[in-house]
């Protein structure tokens, strides 16, 4: 089975800093991908090159069969690869109703059409009794459900979620791992950058490690939490053997 | 709702000219009409798209010269003027869009470089011939419907009025149809909008050529008014400053806000002229009473109706 998202040998140099180095990652049709590591890994910087929002110095990026390498993220998102953001990014002078058509309208042009399913998008995501108020007015909860709704309006293949759980209380991580496994189980893959490593292992069926730019390791949330080479990216050099020691 | 505001205000305005007594009472609802229909312009990049102009006298002039360089130098009917400005207006627009928007000038970079282009259309027209320099163009008096000109006023007022129900029409069009939400978007974000498959480019040079059309509109009816014009009137910065106070003092970003600020803004001017004749003292009420209006209501007058119409 071919992979969904295909990302082979990409990299990206700011200045004398090489950002992402040589990265190479799948999402398969349906799944549900996790991509974690240090604050500073490059993890963002990925997104943005995947996503089209920073052109890639190196590598290529073949989305659905079709390689987007360098393409402008509106076209990438026309084809069904829509990112939401890390720091979320409401369209704050309009009601969450009408955030959430701006996607929808990617694929009608009645607006009509577009509100009724931006409202059931928002139901569905637990935004009901805030549709008709200004984005403006949500909480950091409310503002992370409403760029998963604005990103799911657009009737995506595959989403790119920057840390969805960033910010949140144990029992609103809980109900957004609820609404992720709603979404995939409709049949949108999922690839998420995620510092929660409770969140990753219970969504996750494989994880990419990066550190510095690099991949160190991946495979299935279970082995990744007790491979070394991860252990000492997140607690330093050396913190593996002293576990193990303890 | 909005649409019904919008028809009972055009319908109250189309009784006006019969309910004043004199031409010149007439002339003064006129330019307050005008004022709301560049405004009207101005408000559809600068309100709705958040792409603020200090230079829509560009849209103005050149809507403006069409017209009498169609008539003065060619010999064609005035009649072409209004679509063939609002085409100018428009093309003239999305070039200068384009240009600015792909350099990435946003905020008051572009509003610097709409009053350069406006300054530079200004000098332009100041230096060449074909556009009589800083003589202006004066348009033979030949009253008729064939030559576009009337010797009534309220024929003027209904023309004026017209076009101010097509550009709020316009407007109101903007408020739920999917180019006014994706404009919307990429004025309060233009990388979410980017995420979302919306090409900010596109949706904001498209703006401000229909805004530039809508204004050129403005142009056309005045040179066609007063049978003159010259490149100051044209592209001064003066008209450009007009345009953006009638849409910010009646409610930036509101299908009813330019027309507000214009009536108001008429009157307020007006009233100033009538309460002291001496020199200087009217320009000052009418700053005073413009502060007053800027520091109470922030989001313009329109905030006093309150409600969906805001």
């Amino acid at each position: 089975m071919s992979a969904l998202l295909r990302v082979e040998g990409l990299s990206k140099r700011f200045g004398g800093l090489l950002a992402v180095r040589d990265v190479t990652l799948e999402v398969q049709e349906g799944g549900i991908v996790a991509l974690i590591g240090p604050n500073g890994a490059g993890k963002t910087t990925s997104f943005a090159a995947i996503a089209g929002f920073v052109r890639p110095d190196a590598g290529r990026v073949s989305f659905a069969g079709t390689d987007v390498t360098g393409w402008a993220t509106p076209r990438i998102a026309a084809l069904g690869m829509v990112r939401t953001f890390q720091i979320t990014q409401p369209f704050a002078g309009l009601t969450v109703a009408e955030n959430i058509r701006v996607g929808a309208f990617l694929h009608t042009a009645s607006p009509a059409r577009a509100m009724e399913q931006a409202r059931a998008i928002g139901t569905t995501l637990g935004l009901a009794s805030f549709l008709e108020r200004p984005a403006a007015a949500l909480t950091v909860a409310g503002r992370k459900r409403l760029e998963l709704a604005r990103a799911l309006a657009t009737r995506p293949r595959l989403l790119l979620l920057d840390e969805v759980m960033a910010g949140l209380n144990p029992s609103e991580v809980d109900e957004i791992v609820a609404l992720l496994r709603t979404i995939v189980s409709s049949g949108v893959a999922v690839l998420m950058i995620e510092h929660l490593m409770q969140a990753v292992a219970a969504l996750a069926s494989h994880v990419y490690v990066l550190s510095e730019g690099a991949l160190i390791a991946q495979g299935p949330p279970a082995a990744i939490a007790r491979d070394p080479a991860v252990v000492e990216a997140y607690l330093g050099h050396g913190a593996a053997a002293t576990l193990a020691n303890a | 709702m909005i649409s019904r505001i919008v028809a009972i205000a055009l319908a109250a305005l189309a009784l006006v000219p019969f309910a004043l007594p004199s031409q010149s009472l007439v002339s003064l609802a006129f330019l307050a009409v005008v004022a709301a229909l560049l405004g009207t312009g101005w408000n559809i990049a600068g309100g709705f798209g958040g792409l603020t102009s200090f230079g829509h006298a560009i849209f103005f002039g050149v809507g403006a010269y069409a017209t009498a360089l169609l008539q003065a130098r060619h010999g064609l009917s005035p009649w072409l003027g209004l679509p063939v400005g609002a085409m100018l207006g428009g093309l003239i627009g999305w070039l200068i869009g384009v240009a600015a928007f792909r350099a990435g000038l946003r905020g008051s970079y572009f509003a610097l470089v709409t009053l350069a282009f406006a300054e530079a259309f200004r000098v332009i027209a100041n230096s060449l011939d074909y556009t009589g320099g800083g003589l202006g163009i004066l348009i033979p008096l030949r009253p008729g419907l064939s030559s576009f000109q009337f010797a009534d006023r309220r024929t003027s007022y209904a023309l004026a009025l017209a076009l101010l129900a097509v550009a709020l029409a316009v407007s109101a069009w903007l408020r739920r149809s999917r180019f006014g939400a994706r404009l919307a978007a990429v004025r309060e974000s233009e990388d979410a909008a980017r995420a979302l498959g919306i090409e900010p480019l596109h949706v904001k040079a498209a703006a401000l050529a229909l805004s530039g059309a809508i204004t050129a509109t403005g142009g056309v009816l005045y040179t066609q008014t007063y049978l003159y014009i010259d490149p100051t009137i044209a592209f001064g910065p003066e008209r450009s400053v007009e345009m953006l106070l009638v849409a910010m003092v009646g409610g930036a970003g509101t299908v009813l806000g330019p027309l507000l600020g214009a009536l108001v803004l008429q009157g307020i001017t007006e009233g100033s002229r009538a309460l002291s004749t001496t020199p200087g003292v009217a320009p000052m009420l009418y700053g005073l009473v413009l502060l007053a209006v800027v520091g109470l209501l922030p989001g313009g007058i329109v905030r006093l109706l309150r409600g969906r119409a805001a």
